[in-house]
């Protein structure tokens, strides 16, 4: 039987959530008290589920994404095994409560494209060859959204990789850096996102000077790119020491509870 | 997409000195385009359209415009959707069915490129403020597939677009009515989209299949007529350095002047 579909009535929208007349104050304050290249409170957890091999969670502003890893397992369906390395797969999820308006849970082509960038960004940290005919699983999800959490699932998901014992060259941190206003700044919130003029999310074996993502959208000259890229950077460089502290954080709770 | 026919390992490697020494396997410099053939107004039920020809690589692409209701966000604009399809016919690795990550990848591309440009005058294409808008489809389909599908299937898009003839109308108690005679689809920007391929730690553009399937990793670029960056998109599992993104960007700027030539006439 079909179900008729029923036109739900829009939620009319927040006036603190329309565009703001300024993203910058004066003394360039953003919106929420931050300075232009300041990154927002960051909380991470590592070993947060108890099913998966690896997980991890993260809080970034008011984001709140959990990321999980499986494998290296068996592959199904078997065909998509290959013979010289793991499959990596990597699915991205919005929770239909996460955003304003409910958003389908069904996968949006923007989750589609993302999910791709996301295991192109972690993959080159992993050694795949170390497990051939496997696969392991990636899954983030975004339990609340406020811009950057293609970028906050990265820094999650890469930890979630490390906490399942898997081989990598470095863990992989992202971050954003944008234009709002005129001014360049970094770890874009949503609103900033979405009235400002440019957003170039960003992720980086920092160790290694290796990008494993970049996008873009906007318009920023040249000069403005390189000058968004090294912010990105700095941003970067603050989350790995956090994911480093968070790894370890939950070693040390380990190695307290082994000792009792 | 069932994988890709592996490339020959000595062809492999042969790709890779190639690259290291400056040179490629078809002769090109590494970034010089394949020969670039573009026909536009192939297809007469569309609004407009365009076949780009990149080498053996092929991209028709077709813009059809009908009406419909705007965004709640923007009650004042015409709206913008692209889509591509990898035609089955177009490669033994496209298989039929609803477009897989590398279509919806391709179509997001390109989408952004011409949405963030503001290519188009979408605020032209109100008919009655959040009612009635005009809807922009860009159809981008791959009819053969021989690497570098990004670059093509914007060309054939903005191409198509700048081909594009809307027909004219009336309002009549909030029917369209149409009037004889077209005006041109109003275009302000053209942006132009270019690929670089890492192999062998060195930047190539425009790579043909092989050269996509043995890269490491691919960086896209666009950029609109003032020179400016509109739209960026890394793919494939390696990775680039800094210097490598900057230095691309530097070498973008020129090459999207060059092409943006070829592509809008005139």
């Amino acid at each position: 039987m079909k179900i008729p579909k029923r036109k739900t009535e829009k939620k009319k929208s927040d006036p603190s959530q329309k565009k703001p007349e300024k993203l910058i104050d004066k003394d360039d304050m953003r919106l929420d008290g931050r300075k232009l290249d300041e990154l927002r409170p960051v909380k991470i957890e590592v070993g947060v589920l108890a099913n998966a091999d690896g997980s991890a969670y993260i809080e970034q502003g008011k984001n709140k994404i959990l990321a999980a890893v499986y494998g290296p397992k068996e592959v199904h369906p078997r065909h998509l095994a290959l013979p010289d390395r793991a499959v990596l797969r990597c699915r991205y999820h919005m929770a239909p409560f996460s955003v304003d308006e409910r958003k389908s849970p069904a996968p949006s082509r923007r989750e589609v494209e993302l999910s791709k960038v996301i295991r192109e960004a972690l993959e080159p940290s992993i050694f795949v060859e170390y497990y051939p005919r496997t696969s392991i699983d990636i899954f983030i999800e975004v339990l609340q959204a406020d811009g950057g959490t293609r970028c906050a699932g990265i820094t999650t998901a890469s930890l979630a990789l490390a906490d399942a014992g898997i081989p990598m060259r470095d863990l992989v941190a992202a971050c954003a850096a944008g234009k709002a206003d005129g001014h360049l700044v970094l770890d874009l919130m949503d609103v900033e996102d979405k009235a400002g003029e440019a957003d170039v999310p960003l992720a980086v074996m920092p160790n290694l000077n290796a990008v494993t993502l970049l996008q873009m959208d906007g318009s920023l000259t040249i000069e403005e790119f390189e000058k968004a890229i090294n912010l990105a950077l700095d941003g970067c460089k603050q989350l790995y020491t956090l994911q480093k502290e968070a790894l370890k954080s939950k070693y040390v709770a380990v190695k307290e509870d082994v000792e009792e | 997409m069932t994988p890709p026919p592996i490339v020959v390992r000595v062809k492999q490697k042969r790709i890779g000195e190639l690259v290291s020494s400056g040179k490629r396997l078809d002769g090109r410099g590494l970034t010089d385009y394949r020969e670039i053939q573009l026909e536009v107004g192939i297809i007469e039920r569309a609004e407009g359209s365009a076949r780009v020809r990149l080498g053996k690589t092929e991209v028709m692409t077709g813009i059809k415009i009908e009406t419909g209701q705007p965004f709640p966000d923007v009650p004042n604009e015409g709206v913008l959707t692209v889509n591509a399809e990898l035609v089955p016919l177009a490669s033994p690795t496209f298989e039929p069915g609803p477009p897989d990550e590398n279509a919806v990848e391709l179509a997001r591309i390109v989408d952004r490129g011409i949405r963030e440009s503001k290519a188009i005058e979408l605020e032209k294409l109100c008919v009655e403020p959040g009612k009635k808008v005009f809807i922009v489809f860009v159809d981008v389909y791959v009819l053969n597939h021989d690497g570098n599908l990004i670059d093509a299937s914007a060309m054939a898009a903005l191409a198509a677009l700048l081909n594009t003839k809307m027909f004219n109308y009336e309002l009549e108690g909030g029917e369209l009515k149409i009037k004889p005679g077209y005006t041109p689809l109003p275009i302000r920007n053209h942006p132009i989209t270019v690929t670089f391929a890492k192999i062998n730690d060195k930047l190539i553009l425009d790579p043909w299949l092989e050269e996509e399937q043995i890269m490491d990793a691919r960086l896209t670029m666009t950029l609109d007529k003032d020179g400016k960056i509109c739209a960026i998109q890394k793919g494939g599992y390696g990775y680039f350095t800094t210097q490598q993104i900057l230095e691309a960007a530097k070498i973008a700027r020129e090459k999207t002047e060059e092409l943006r030539k070829v592509v809008v006439k005139g």
